[in-house]
């Protein structure tokens, strides 16, 4: 264990200190079978039903790669920018662990199938900061274990391991980046907007689901201090499998500081693994690297070859969406809107959502306007995504053009949304079930005003008095008769008209 | 003793055919065989009686309905190596770390063997994971040679070919990574091929060196051998590294090669196999295989494969740098043994590994992992492959001069047993003949050539990757001169094994 330290403050850690870093993205494709076998990869079934000889290992059993897999690692190394192979092998990784089936994780070793390539990042202020890829390249994920009887869940201390092996063979690509300097203060921000840039990358691809939460993108972040100036490279920690893009930001930022208080109290740094505690938010000490363990790769015997044609990789450039940063550039340039409003939207996890209220007819405007402020508060209450509330784009274009038409009120529209959000329908059935629509026949209307003046005849006096703002009291008592589904503005007008005549 | 044990795989499968013997009888006939002799032989670790009945009734009753025989070797009983797979007998591989093991599913030659209607009477014995030269690096004890009970079968194959050469099966299974067909089969006066690398597929087939393991078969005669190549050969979507090419016509090339004209064919003398440094004998036999050959009216050329004198080097990288691999997933999580000591799943592991492996197992496991390690890489398993290019292009080079190359498959008769099992070094030697052609990927074979102090020796033919056409025809037309020359089969000469 290392011994507690002190924290140096972040501001103090930059001043006198170079971050640099490494960050490696490990990404589970939603290919539909496994990378060297057909077993489904569908998470959360039961443990150990999806599985065959193949991704158990099994004496006997042989690989053979999933094209679809192969596929989909060619398409993210075009979106990086990445060369890619026209021949590689696959490797094998030896170590020994009980969640791995074969006791090697066949993965690709110094034959990627891309490398070289890069990711332009648009940060908070508009500042463009390009991460170099070194390389992407393909592996299969291993099986799970479930330590019982122990306090924390770990392996010490528990009486038995269970294990499951239906992750064991689903297809994993892993992204690595070159080393990342002079990124200075703005180091967790650079390594929080890379890892948010892969996610949407892969997102545009539809290669994966990215489920940060449930392990389907694991990032490891290499950090290292160098003093100021002095282009020393310092002894780098790896913290590894942080699953929240909040938790990269911090995970740099405690790193930053711990590894500081440890040089600053004349310590050294220990090549180490680290994990990340969401609680405290700190890092702590995990396998110790004292020596580089030895993986003996050496190419994969059961597998041929891959050789992918340059007519097939340009087939599969063909292939590839608009990119999520092209997208943005373009969405901006339509609608008009500015840097800090597009990444509002991108921060609300609103942009495809306002994208296809947009398309199913409503103005960009509105549609902005009801995901980033109603509709995303209701999904903060409901703690979940905004993506995830009960209402389709299509029905929010529907409300927005109901209000353009007069037929409800800003507040009529609230609760019509509330309606479809709590079941009840689409916004026309809401609207037909609670009664829902503006009171548009005048006489009603008038009816209503001039019950409501003679309930408050020393409202009509001050209003006769010239005191015309009094109006208000009589507008809230309509709105209240009528339960919100007058028009405000024409009954206030009716009010002052009604009151007029005495004056003139 | 039934007479139908006495009968070739063909001729079985004839009278079987044609109803005169049903394939229960030729089934029974063979298990009651196996009951007499493999006390003393000890070809088989299993024996699945119920099943090869079982398996013998469907023939019977699918040709007395009148169908047409599944294969040309339907209802004929075969041997299989236990390093396949079988979901109704246990797969043990010789290995203690796998007792008991019952696989959930077929290998893949398990499956065409069951499609093909052939009846699998049982498992072989094998040196532990294939690796050996003698079968006496078997966990579950020795087989012996049917010719001497006191000397080896040969290895890691013995039991399949001892099991041929006692009548216990007319048919058998083996797999050869650097020999294990062939140099059983030189033993035990038998025919053993090697396919071209890729030909039969290996899913199911448990790996000792996925780069040079090769699954093949074992006969008594060269027609036999076609019979059964053709059964089990073919692409399989299951193992990538499966040729996807038509299987060459091998029983059509052991007919035509079986009437004996050879004119117009170049053999291939290799040089640097000999006969230097081989047992006098063994020479010998091999020089009359030579000259049987020329009268057969095969032009023969010499040809060098300077090389193959680093072969063997080569092989004892590469083959241990794979097994080291392999063998890692024995680890006592999933199946087979597992050591009741230890405090983490790491102890329970090497305690597992420890009491599960054999001797000859753990020192190549050893000598892999550190030909792997990283500072010894390049050095040697990084040298060996380039060692293994060098000798696909002697071949190449020597196969635009030959249509295919001979030489003794064996250095030595079979030996003892226990003579060598301390000098590995010794064992090893005894693959010096056979290992490049694993190493290349080519095909060879190893036919019966004669005795040596009254003992089986083999003649090896070697041809190009997929031109397993003209090794057969050689094959059979050797073959069926050399029994002209003796007066019958060689085999024919074999004791009677006493139990």
């Amino acid at each position: 264990m290392t011994a507690a330290v002190e924290l140096v403050d972040f501001d103090d850690v930059v001043a006198r200190f170079d971050p640099v870093m490494g960050i490696e993205v490990h990404v589970e494709l939603s290919t539909t079978t496994k990378m060297f076998c057909g077993c489904p990869t569908g998470f959360g079934a039961e443990p150990n039903t999806q599985v065959c000889p193949v991704c158990l290992g099994l004496p006997g059993a042989l690989p053979v790669v999933n094209r679809a897999a192969v596929e989909s690692a060619i398409r993210i190394g075009l979106a990086l920018n990445c060369e890619i192979a026209p021949w590689g092998r696959f490797a094998r990784k030896n170590y020994f662990y009980p969640d791995m089936p074969k006791n090697f994780q066949t993965s690709q070793y110094d034959e990627p199938i891309a490398t070289d390539g890069f990711l332009d990042l648009t940060l908070d202020d508009g500042e463009v900061v390009r991460i170099g890829i070194e390389r992407a390249h393909m592996e299969e994920d291993t099986g799970k274990s479930l330590h019982v009887g122990g306090a924390d869940g770990r392996i010490h201390g528990a009486d038995h391991s269970l294990l499951d092996y239906n992750r064991a063979g689903v297809p994993l690509i892993e992204i690595v980046t070159k080393m990342i300097p002079d990124t200075g203060a703005r180091a967790p921000e650079v390594a929080r907007a890379y890892v948010t840039a892969l996610r949407d990358l892969m997102k545009s691809l539809g290669v994966s689901d990215v489920r940060m939460d449930q392990g389907s993108m694991r990032a490891d972040v290499n950090l290292s201090l160098s003093p100021r100036g002095s282009g020393l490279l310092g002894t780098r920690t790896e913290t590894k499998n942080v699953n929240s893009l909040r938790s990269v930001e911090r995970a740099v930022r405690h790193e930053m500081s711990r590894q500081a208080a440890v040089l600053d109290a004349g310590g050294e740094i220990v090549q180490e693994t680290r994990h990340f505690d969401e609680q405290t938010g700190h890092t702590r000490a995990g396998r110790r690297k004292e020596t580089s363990e030895d993986y003996r790769y050496f190419p994969e015997p059961d597998l041929v070859p891959i050789a992918p044609s340059s007519e097939w990789i340009e087939q599969l450039r063909g292939t590839l969406p608009e990119l999520p940063w092209e997208r943005r550039r373009r969405i901006q340039a339509e609608w008009g809107v500015s840097d800090e409003e597009i990444r509002d939207l991108v921060n609300a996890g609103a942009l495809d959502l306002v994208e296809a209220t947009v398309a199913a007819g409503a103005p960009s405007q509105e549609a902005r306007s009801w995901w980033v402020s109603y509709l995303a508060q209701q999904a903060n209450a409901r703690e979940i995504e905004p993506a995830d509330l009960p209402i389709t784009p299509e029905q929010v274009a529907r409300v927005i053009e109901l209000v353009s038409a007069g037929e409800l009120t800003n507040k009529l529209a609230r609760q019509v949304v509330d309606g479809v959000l709590a079941g009840e329908g689409s916004p026309d059935e809401v609207v037909a079930a609670r009664g829902l629509k503006v009171v548009s026949d005048e006489g009603e209307l008038v009816a209503a005003v001039d019950a409501a003046l003679a309930e408050q005849p020393d409202v009509v006096e001050k209003i006769r008095g010239g005191k015309v703002q009094a109006a208000g009291a009589i507008v809230g008592a309509v709105m209240k008769a009528t339960r919100g589904q007058a028009d405000a503005k024409r009954v206030r007008e009716l009010v002052i008209e009604r009151c007029a005549p005495v004056s003139g | 003793m039934s007479e139908l044990i006495r009968l070739t795989a063909a001729e079985l499968a004839e009278k079987i055919h044609s109803r005169e013997v049903s394939a229960v009888e030729a089934a029974q006939a063979h298990l009651d065989r196996i009951a007499a002799v493999d006390g003393r032989v000890h070809a088989f670790l299993h024996i699945g009686s119920e099943a090869a009945l079982a398996s013998a009734e469907r023939v019977d009753a699918a040709l007395a309905r009148g169908a047409a025989p599944a294969s040309p070797l339907a209802g004929v009983p075969l041997a299989l190596k236990d390093v396949f797979t079988t979901s109704d007998m246990p797969t043990t591989c010789g290995s203690k770390i796998l007792e008991g093991w019952q696989p959930p599913y077929d290998a893949t030659v398990t499956e065409r063997l069951r499609a093909a209607g052939v009846t699998v009477l049982g498992k072989t014995n094998m040196d532990e994971f294939a690796m050996g030269s003698s079968t006496e690096h078997s966990a579950y004890g020795v087989t012996r040679n049917p010719w001497d009970t006191t000397r080896v079968p040969g290895g890691s194959g013995g039991g399949s070919a001892a099991a041929l050469a006692a009548y216990e099966a007319p048919l058998a299974i083996g797999t050869d990574t650097g020999g294990s067909i062939r140099q059983p089969a030189a033993f035990t006066g038998t025919v053993g091929v090697k396919p071209t690398y890729g030909g039969v597929s290996r899913y199911g087939l448990v790996a000792c060196a996925s780069s040079l393991d090769q699954a093949g078969p074992c006969a008594r005669t060269v027609l036999d051998a076609a019979l059964l190549h053709e059964v089990i050969a073919g692409h399989d979507p299951r193992d990538s590294t499966s040729i996807d090419r038509p299987v060459p016509d091998v029983v059509a090339a052991a007919r035509s090669g079986a009437r004996g004209d050879l004119s117009g064919l170049r053999v291939g003398v290799v040089r640097e196999l000999g006969g230097e440094g081989y047992q006098p004998g063994v020479r010998a036999a091999y020089e009359a295989s030579l000259r049987l050959l020329e009268k057969l009216g095969a032009e023969m050329v010499e040809v060098s494969c300077p090389h193959f004198e680093y072969g063997l080097a080569a092989y004892y990288l590469i083959l241990p740098s794979e097994v080291s691999s392999n063998l890692a997933r024995f680890d006592a999580m999933r199946y087979g043994l597992r050591a009741a000591e230890g405090r983490s799943a790491e102890e329970v592991m090497a305690n597992t590994r420890e009491q599960g492996f054999g001797a000859e197992a753990k020192r190549r496991i050893m000598l892999g992992t550190y030909a792997l390690s990283s500072g010894y890489y390049d050095a040697y398993y990084g040298q060996a492959q380039k060692v293994r290019t060098l000798i696909s292009r002697d071949f190449a080079k020597a196969f635009e001069q030959a249509d295919v190359l001979v030489s003794p498959t064996t250095p030595t008769v079979p030996f003892p047993i226990g003579d060598k099992v301390d000098d590995p070094l010794a064992m090893y030697l005894n693959d010096l003949a056979t290992i490049p052609t694993n190493l290349a990927g080519v095909t060879g074979m190893s036919v019966p050539s004669g005795l040596a102090d009254g003992l089986p020796v083999g003649l090896q033919v070697m041809a190009p990757a997929l031109g397993e056409a003209v090794m057969y025809r050689v094959g059979a037309a050797f073959e069926a001169a050399r029994d002209a020359d003796e007066g019958g089969p060689l085999i024919a000469r074999v004791p009677e094994v006493s139990a």
